[in-house]
């Protein structure tokens, strides 16, 4: 009885679903609550209104700032900002020695940094066991990524400045460098060999290939450019980092230029703190020049990395 | 069962574990030389397993854990003595998407006879030439060598990858579903190429699908769970299957 109900209610149940939709067609539009919608349309409105306004707020500090140095300094960019060293006289003042000591500084971090970071990527993704150590070990490298550099100084001032009696030299400055880099390059390669395609890895691995031979011959070529992207990348962070020099006591007032790695130095943002903190308004013009050269110097070092990821986009 | 062939490969008693999972159940047979063996079942039967315990790719997989023996020429693959390496290079791989490496067409081909130390490049175009021709893709590419071998169709880098792995001179060509990313067309043409490399290697496919494998295979293999259900001349095994399972499988019931 019950389940002859039970069949009966489902039929009249059918029948009404059916009707409803043509009622149901004419009412979307027709009993649509204007009220409600036209709310709904002012928040929208509101709401991109308030994030165009975050955005350009940023936009225009950013032109402020830029339109700022550019004006103060571009009659500085002259032949004597490169040739001259600091002086205590503006008219004569150049920066040769910190753009030198940055391009010393470079070219011992670029290799160090490329080759311990580089070798701990690749061990951490080809080579290492995926357990409980290797999560430690990641987690700690990801989150030596987000130390602020000035613990990095005092790290180099310990270890390299004191323990080690390198003194305020090069190779102490260009060490700590390499340490603060270090897990951006490390976090950055992983990333790009982790994303050359396991496939890429079995072919090699089914030819008869060590993993030395498929690591060096197919998964180091497919990742190449994401590698250096990143190196690219942490380089141009070192290259405007203070604080860490600072610390181990790379100099401000440097009027030579360094001989060896083992010679006090200078590097560009050193030198414009140094003319920043002087209350000559020629010393401020000298600043803003010292910075129109190291923002050059940065963004050409991120274009590089862009062709360079470029040209790794195309070839996957 | 082949009287006239003389077997290869042996497995005897093969068990496979992945972590507690037992993928494969005392698996035992005999792998005919120069013929093509056909290991078709369901999804997760264990028929990509075995094909990968013949080169130790397994070995990758973390938590793999092998008993029993498989022998290819007498020699136990899995015993301490044998070299990896040396056992993928006679063991060819062709894998389900083709996968050649971002070079040329050249450089694909060369990449296994460079990792074994052949380094002449007389010698070098001369494999790469004979490989390209055993893979029938030789009239196709022999102007643009230098070219990337993405610029090949999805049938034509697959063959590619049956060059490539024909360049360091194997014994047995395993092929794990090497026709299921391709369109009916190439397929067929790599259905030829496997039914005239037959003649002078091992062939052992896994393959999804049946018909394929009544089409090209001279023996069958049906796996089901991780067991062998039936092992057989290819004929014999779709016209008159012994088992019910196999039955039921081949005429569509199942998988």
């Amino acid at each position: 009885m019950s389940n002859v109900n039970a069949n009966l209610n489902m039929k009249t149940n059918v029948n009404k679903s059916k009707e409803e939709p043509t009622v149901g067609a004419k009412s979307i539009f027709v009993d649509a609550n204007r009220k409600q919608i036209a709310t709904r349309r002012r928040i929208d409105w509101l709401l991109r209104l308030l994030f165009l306004v975050a955005t350009s707020i940023g936009v225009l500090a950013l032109m402020a700032l830029l339109i700022d140095i550019v004006s103060n300094g571009i009659a500085r960019v002259q032949p004597e900002l490169f040739n001259n060293f600091p002086s205590r006289r503006a008219s004569e003042a150049g920066m040769k020695s910190a753009i030198v000591g940055s391009l010393y500084m470079l070219a011992i971090m670029a290799p160090l940094s490329f080759l311990l970071g580089v070798g701990a990527a690749i061990y951490l993704e080809e080579y290492a066991k995926k357990n409980r150590l290797t999560r430690i070990i990641q987690l700690n490298i990801s989150t030596l990524a987000g130390v602020p550099s000035i613990v990095y100084g005092i790290l180099g001032l310990t270890l390299f400045v004191r323990e080690l009696h390198l003194g305020r030299s090069l190779l102490s400055g260009a060490f700590t460098m390499t340490l603060l880099v270090l897990p951006i390059i490390i976090v950055s390669a992983q990333e790009a060999i982790r994303a050359v395609p396991k496939a890429r890895r079995d072919a090699s691995f089914a030819l008869g290939a060590t993993k030395w031979q498929t690591v060096s011959r197919s998964v180091l070529p497919s990742s190449i450019s994401g590698i250096l992207t990143g190196v690219i990348l942490a380089m141009s962070r070192a290259i405007g980092e203070t604080a860490p020099l600072v610390m181990i006591g790379a100099l401000t007032f440097v009027a030579f230029l360094p001989n060896g790695p083992m010679d006090s130095f200078t590097v560009m943002p050193i030198q414009i703190y140094n003319w920043v903190s002087r209350p000559q308004a020629s010393f401020q013009e000298l600043a803003a020049a010292g910075i129109i050269v190291l923002l050059v110097t940065l963004l050409i070092m991120n274009f590089s990395a862009i062709l360079l990821r470029n040209k790794y986009n195309k070839h996957i | 069962m082949q009287t006239t062939m003389t077997s290869l490969i042996e497995i005897n008693k093969l068990n496979l574990y992945y972590g507690s999972f037992h993928a494969l159940k005392n698996v035992s047979m005999r792998i005919p030389e120069k013929a093509i063996t056909a290991f078709i079942g369901p999804s997760g039967c264990g028929k990509s397993t075995l094909l990968r315990t013949l080169n130790r790719m397994n070995d990758m997989i973390p938590g793999t854990r092998i008993e029993g023996e498989i022998s290819i020429s007498g020699t136990d693959i899995y015993s301490g003595s044998v070299d990896v390496e040396t056992l993928r290079k006679k063991v060819g791989m062709v894998f389900q998407q083709p996968n050649p490496f971002p070079k040329s067409i050249y450089d694909n081909i060369a990449y296994g006879p460079r990792l074994h130390g052949i380094r002449d490049r007389k010698t070098l175009d001369e494999i790469v030439e004979t490989s390209l021709r055993s893979a029938v893709l030789w009239e196709e590419v022999k102007d643009y060598l230098k070219r990337s071998a993405f610029s090949l169709s999805g049938g034509q880098q697959q063959r590619l990858c049956i060059a490539r792995a024909l360049a360091v001179n194997p014994d047995i060509l395993l092929m794990d579903e090497a026709t299921s990313a391709l369109d009916p067309i190439s397929t067929l043409k790599i259905e030829e190429l496997v039914q005239e490399l037959k003649n002078r290697y091992t062939i052992v496919m896994v393959t999804h699908n049946m018909h394929q494998a009544a089409r090209v295979s001279n023996q069958t293999v049906f796996f089901l769970n991780g067991e062998v259900v039936e092992y057989d001349e290819t004929e014999k095994l779709f016209s008159n299957p012994s088992d019910q399972r196999t039955e039921d499988y081949i005429s569509g019931r199942f998988g």
